[in-house]
């Protein structure tokens, strides 16, 4: 008896206990949701429904190619703003901006398409290895230290930092010629490449109409003497092309031409007269042959060979 | 701290020093100095004598060049320097040497110190005198103690603790007592009445040498010095001689010390008594591929070819060709490029000894870290750098490197360490000074 008496007081505490508990938490819970309820209401973040919307549309690569640290910021940049003006996606290009302005209820401007484009053609063929460099295998610091293997000072060192900063895998180094190549179908225009070269070979370029362009792959600025010493296609700043220019795109500053894309028309004079090959034209149909100036084409130094296995090849002379 | 023992094969110990024939054509480039290029003076077909000024000093941390020789100016043009890069120098076409006025070049020892301390200090800047351990820091500058900071000991170096080099232990040895007076004209200079002398006991001749001269002078001590690599470091050397450390970020004048090295001393010798200008330097080239271990006594702007020529030879083995000593020398683009003056070696390493050998992983020995003379992490700052932590890094005091190598020399990995450092190096000094700016 004894025993079932202190049995039945133990159960009876035991609810006792479960009771209160119950009770005092359901309490405390009701009274922290009521605190959380006003200060909800008193701190509410009103944020724009279309900021998800927008980052929803755009592509997620978080590359920073539109200036901002990453789409989410790219999109509350758009809805902060209101317009669209100077605001683009590269990797999205049109078709996303165009998605964006539909959101935004917005007009957008088509823009042209850009690509990175190699501005050196110092392959090993062309700038011959004059030192061997076994240092630390990154362009910047290899920039920092010396002028380069075929030792032209503004030249691709072939370490590959551009490669490493693509996050796009559009970038990869041509065994044969030591540079970088671009493939097109890749690139969106980000500029990782641009920012990671040490000497700014990179340029971002508009691809062009039927992916035509031409540009000059050079950026040596020493006097025709020396830059033509170290590599046998460098610009050799002989003006020969400003001449022909018949639309003023060209301009020769510290002994460089520079052909300016919004005033180029692809008429090709200029990759003609290049005396040192340093104009490139790419992806243009083969020329009629005209017998004088096939002469003087064989006579130039051959162009970087073509890179195998890539359905196209960019930033290679396409046919000469 | 730290540090380590190379082999020292120092071949030309024992060879005088050799007055070198002036070249057809020198190269004088107008930065050869720490802080901003000189302004060119002259232009083309300009005639110059010897010690005449033909770049002045374009600010405060800059330096005078003078002309090495006696000739015409060829053109103002850029030439490739030591590093393959085309720099803004003078070429001068020579013809027989004649010294510019007012130059004392007679080798008559003047021992009375004339002028004042204003006048001490203004003659080095004017005679282009920057230190010639291989810094090139403008000397002048070094003279002039900030307000609130006080300048108690002279620290004259004569560690030269890089293997294979003797331009400094050769100097001792030959004009030790100009170097005294050097010495002399520093310590009036800063007002201080201590000076002290070190050197490393492989050079027992040169402490013998010095002590004996040093017992005319007063306040003027040598002290004797363990062999340790980079003893000759400015921060090591004050840790050796007077055991104060230099603060991290901070300039030795925090501990009341100004360091100069025996080659600067006796350039301020010459510069103050025969006031002749910082145009020549002692120049040791060696190597094991080097058929004649010589030391050549050199006009600035004379091509390194000459010098190699002189001292037998481009040996038919030879890897590479180092300016500076094995330790902190950088392989030469070309043999064409002037000697400046923060030249103090030449070195013709053999080809089975050119070459760095693969880079393998770490494995966290330490090593890197116990031979670091300034205590910091190598292997650490090296992985910041390479996935481009820069702030970290500066945390880690990566600017408190002095670049001596010791860690890549010990690594058994054989890692390009010191080469991740000094891109950092550079890349955290960017940082740091637009953070100055805004």
């Amino acid at each position: 008896m004894k025993q079932s008496s202190v049995h039945y007081k133990k159960e009876q505490i035991v609810n006792d206990v479960m009771i209160y508990a119950v009770i005092s938490l359901s309490a405390i819970g009701v009274a922290a949701a009521v605190i959380l309820f006003f200060v909800a209401q008193k701190f509410k973040v009103i944020e724009d429904p279309r900021i998800d919307t927008v980052q929803e549309a755009l592509p997620s690569a978080n590359c920073g190619g539109c200036g901002y640290a990453g789409c989410r910021a790219f999109a509350e940049a758009i809805v902060k703003a209101g317009s669209l003006e100077g605001l683009n996606c590269p990797v999205g290009g049109n078709a996303v901006m165009s998605d964006v302005a539909k959101i935004m209820g917005l007009e957008v401007e088509e823009k042209e398409p850009m690509i990175a484009v190699l501005r050196c053609n110092g392959s090993r063929e062309n700038a011959p290895q004059k030192v061997k460099y076994e240092g630390a295998a990154t362009c910047a610091f290899a920039h920092g230290l010396y002028s380069g293997e075929s030792a032209c000072p503004y030249g691709c060192l072939g370490l590959g930092d551009c490669v490493v900063s693509c996050d796009f895998d559009a970038l990869y180094m041509d065994e044969i010629t030591g540079l970088p190549v671009v493939i097109a179908d890749k690139c969106v225009a980000c500029g990782a490449c641009v920012k990671a070269c040490p000497r700014n070979i990179f340029e971002l370029r508009p691809k062009g109409k039927k992916d035509r362009r031409i540009h000059v792959a050079c950026i040596n600025k020493e006097k025709g003497a020396p830059a033509k010493k170290n590599c046998d296609v460098a610009c050799i700043g002989c003006g020969k092309c400003v001449k022909v220019c018949p639309f003023d795109a060209i301009t020769l500053v510290n002994n460089l031409a520079y052909i300016d894309f919004e005033k180029c028309k692809l008429c090709r004079k200029c990759v003609e007269e290049c005396p040192t090959n340093a104009i490139h034209e790419i992806n243009f149909p083969p020329r009629k042959p005209k017998p004088e100036i096939k002469a003087g084409a064989s006579e130039k130094p051959s162009p970087a060979p073509e890179p195998k296995e890539m359905p196209i090849a960019t930033e290679i002379k396409a046919n000469n | 701290m730290g540090g380590v023992h190379p082999p020292e094969n120092k071949f030309s110990a024992g060879v005088a020093i050799e007055s070198l024939p002036v070249s057809k054509r020198v190269y004088i480039p107008i930065s050869q100095h720490l802080g901003a290029p000189s302004t060119v003076l002259v232009k083309r077909g300009d005639e110059v004598k010897t010690g005449q000024l033909i770049a002045k000093s374009s600010g405060f941390i800059s330096a005078n060049i003078h002309s090495s020789v006696t000739g015409k100016v060829f053109k103002v043009d850029e030439v490739m320097d030591q590093s393959g890069y085309r720099r803004t120098s003078v070429i001068i076409d020579t013809s027989d040497d004649v010294w510019d006025d007012g130059i004392d070049v007679s080798s008559e020892l003047v021992t009375d110190i004339s002028l004042s301390k204003q006048e001490i200090i203004q003659r080095i800047n004017d005679r282009g005198i920057v230190g010639l351990g291989g810094a090139t820091f403008p000397t002048h500058v070094k003279m002039m103690v900030p307000d609130g900071k006080k300048a108690e000991y002279l620290i004259i170096n004569g560690v030269e603790c890089e293997p294979y080099l003797t331009s400094d232990h050769r100097l001792m040895m030959e004009k030790g007592e100009e170097m005294l007076i050097g010495t002399s004209i520093l310590m009036k200079a800063l007002g201080v009445e201590n000076a002290m002398i070190g050197i490393e006991n492989n050079k027992p001749d040169a402490i013998g040498h010095l002590t004996q001269l040093a017992q005319k002078f007063k306040g003027i001590s040598v002290h004797a010095l363990k062999v340790k690599y980079p003893q000759g470091g400015e921060k090591q050397l004050i840790k050796a001689l007077t055991s104060r450390e230099v603060p991290s970020g901070k300039l030795p004048i925090e501990t009341g010390c100004v360091v100069d090295n025996v080659g600067t001393a006796f350039a301020v010798y010459e510069a103050v008594q025969k006031n002749k200008p910082l145009i020549e330097r002692v120049v040791t080239v060696t190597g094991k591929a080097a058929k004649k271990p010589s030391n050549f006594l050199v006009r600035i702007g004379t091509p390194i070819s000459d010098l190699i020529e002189k001292a037998g030879g481009l040996p038919e083995n030879l890897g590479k060709v180092i300016g500076g000593g094995p330790m902190m020398g950088k392989a030469l683009m070309s043999i064409e490029a002037p000697i400046v003056k923060g030249s103090s070696g030449i070195l013709l390493v053999p080809d089975e000894e050119a070459h760095r050998t693969p880079p393998k992983s770490c494995i966290r020995c330490g090593k890197c870290i116990t031979v670091c003379p300034m205590g910091l992490e190598p292997y650490l700052l090296a992985q910041e750098i390479k996935h481009e932590f820069y702030e970290k890094a500066e945390k880690d005091r990566i600017m408190d490197c002095i670049e001596c190598g010791s860690c890549h020399y010990t690594c058994p990995s054989g890692r390009p360490l010191l080469d991740f450092i000094r891109l950092g190096k550079n890349k955290v000094g960017q940082i740091i000074r637009t953070r100055g700016k805004n």
